[in-house]
């Protein structure tokens, strides 16, 4: 049995005792939980009192009236959230205000619980409350093992390599129902959109091979003279047909000829990531240029496009797995997540450095920064 | 009830299972509203009671459906909702709607594996809207 610390905070003294009346004999379970929860209810007057009870306690939910004598409830829940405390937080509200609820939500409140509330309404509630309380702490508990990588390759799996094969598959059902007529041409979009699928899926499978492959160790009889010049030509060469198709130029400014020790097949990594990125995500008409240069112990190359940038916030996490930035201009642009995040490893294994500029609907430039001598 | 008095509402951010979905909806004989996003839904759903909604779960977020199909259900309790999504038992995570805890946490009437046949959808559909 495990006990979760419920904090009511509520001028009335009515609701309060019957929060703590009706949760002292109230438990959850669910058939994939460990083990039933609890209730232990604290009890405070106003937002004031609460904060105090919420930085001694840390509850785990607290249930939040907005109209209090000093401060509001919405006060308490931004201080809960600036705090960054791990507490779900559910507004008790007398009336429906849009304003409070708008702004609660904002602030990250889970739940509304109308006020007056039957013992019902209230277990119903804290029940949501603690599935949601029990699945952030198993994700908790998953990053902290290391699963949350096991999980995301599983859902990735799951839901990109199933998705196209969905879509496909439905493709194929409603030309074998013959849905839109007996002739082949009735069926141009099915069959264009079933190979721009399976291209998406093929993409994924090479990024996968490439995760696998880069997350062994570097091979030291791998290592040679390599010519950044001559893999930034091949790189470009490789992405020509999917840039004319997208309308962008690619272009190489070659500062200085760089040659590094390295293993070729990384290097070819990082260059057609970076450079196909710099297509896909970019503009009709628009520019991709790959420059190459130096100083006494490193080379610099850099990667710009004329694309649809990224947004500050999108930044922190682009070269985690499996991330994908989701928004209006990237819907139809088909990613694994993993592109940035083999880069990233990949400079790593060579000491080296990725950092990105961008201004949203100007650009971005990736710059990547390898030692001549690396150990 | 006739099939053509009914609409249905779906949302899917798969441009081509969204395409395939109203194209079988409507030769089943319903019409549809298609989105392509949880905000977009959000905004359908402020202005419009569908009959039915279809959402997938993940979209903008990993868990929009879920979002989604508790804004429904808190406007339009009677509304009945489907969920779909190609995440299945192999995440090690998986939702179903057998027992009485979980239909209390999913706010959803059907969760279905994306993949299932036009006639399968159209029969469920047609449970739910008792007709």
């Amino acid at each position: 049995m495990a006990v979760l610390k419920v904090l009511v905070v509520d001028d009335e003294p009515g609701i309060r005792s019957g929060v703590t009346r009706i949760l002292k004999t109230f438990q959850v379970n669910y058939p994939f939980m460990d083990e039933d929860y609890a209730f232990e209810v604290i009890e405070a007057a106003s937002g004031e009192d609460g904060i105090e009870i919420i930085d001694r306690d840390k509850p785990d939910i607290v249930l939040l009236d907005n109209k209090l004598p000093g401060i509001q409830g919405i006060d308490v829940l931004e201080y809960i959230r600036n705090k960054r405390y791990d507490i779900v937080v559910a507004m008790i509200t007398s009336y429906a205000s849009l304003d409070v609820a708008v702004k609660a939500h904002k602030f990250g409140a889970t739940d509304f619980i109308p006020k007056p509330f039957t013992p019902q309404e209230l277990k119903s509630s804290i029940e949501n409350i603690t599935k949601q309380q029990y699945l952030k702490r198993i994700t908790h508990q998953m990053n902290e093992e290391g699963k949350k990588i096991r999980y995301q390759f599983l859902s990735v799996l799951s839901h990109e390599l199933k998705a196209p094969l969905n879509a496909i598959e439905g493709y194929l059902r409603m030309m074998q129902e013959r849905q839109s007529g007996d002739l082949i041409e009735d069926y141009a979009i099915p069959i264009d959109r079933s190979l721009q699928r399976v291209q998406s899926m093929r993409n994924l499978i090479m990024d996968l091979l490439d995760f696998t492959k880069i997350r062994l160790e570097r091979k030291e009889e791998k290592i040679e003279e390599v010519h950044l010049s001559s893999i930034a030509s091949n790189a470009i060469v490789t992405v020509q047909p999917y840039a004319i198709q997208m309308e962008v130029a690619v272009s190489m400014n070659v500062k200085s000829d760089a040659v590094i020790m390295a293993d070729p097949t990384d290097i070819e990594i990082i260059f057609n990531n970076l450079i196909s990125n710099s297509v896909k995500y970019n503009k009709r008409g628009g520019k991709a240029e790959v420059t190459i240069d130096e100083n006494s112990y490193e080379v610099i190359i850099s990667f710009s496009d004329t694309g649809i940038g990224i947004k500050e916030t999108d930044r922190e996490n682009l070269f985690s797995e499996f991330v994908r930035i989701k928004n209006e201009k990237t819907k139809n642009i088909t990613g694994s997540g993993l592109g940035l995040s083999i880069v990233r490893k990949v400079i790593e294994l060579y000491n080296g450095s990725i950092a990105v500029d961008s201004v949203p609907d100007i650009g971005t430039t990736f710059t990547v920064r390898l030692p001549k001598k690396s150990n | 009830m006739r099939k053509s008095d009914l609409t249905i509402l779906v949302a899917d951010d798969d441009p081509d299972y969204l395409f395939q979905t109203i194209t079988n909806l409507g030769r089943a004989g319903y019409k549809t509203v298609a989105v392509e996003s949880q905000a977009e839904a959000e905004a359908v759903i402020n202005k419009f009671k569908p009959n039915l909604a279809i959402f997938d779960l993940m979209m903008e977020s990993d868990d929009s459906g879920f979002i989604l199909c508790y804004k429904l259900k808190r406007k339009y309790p009677d509304v009945p909702v489907i969920l779909a999504t190609a995440v299945a038992h192999e995440t090690g995570i998986s939702f179903s709607l057998d027992s009485e805890a979980e239909k209390s946490w999913i706010r959803a009437d059907r969760y279905l594996e994306k993949g299932i046949r036009a006639e399968e959808l159209d029969q469920e559909i047609m449970k739910l809207l008792k007709i």
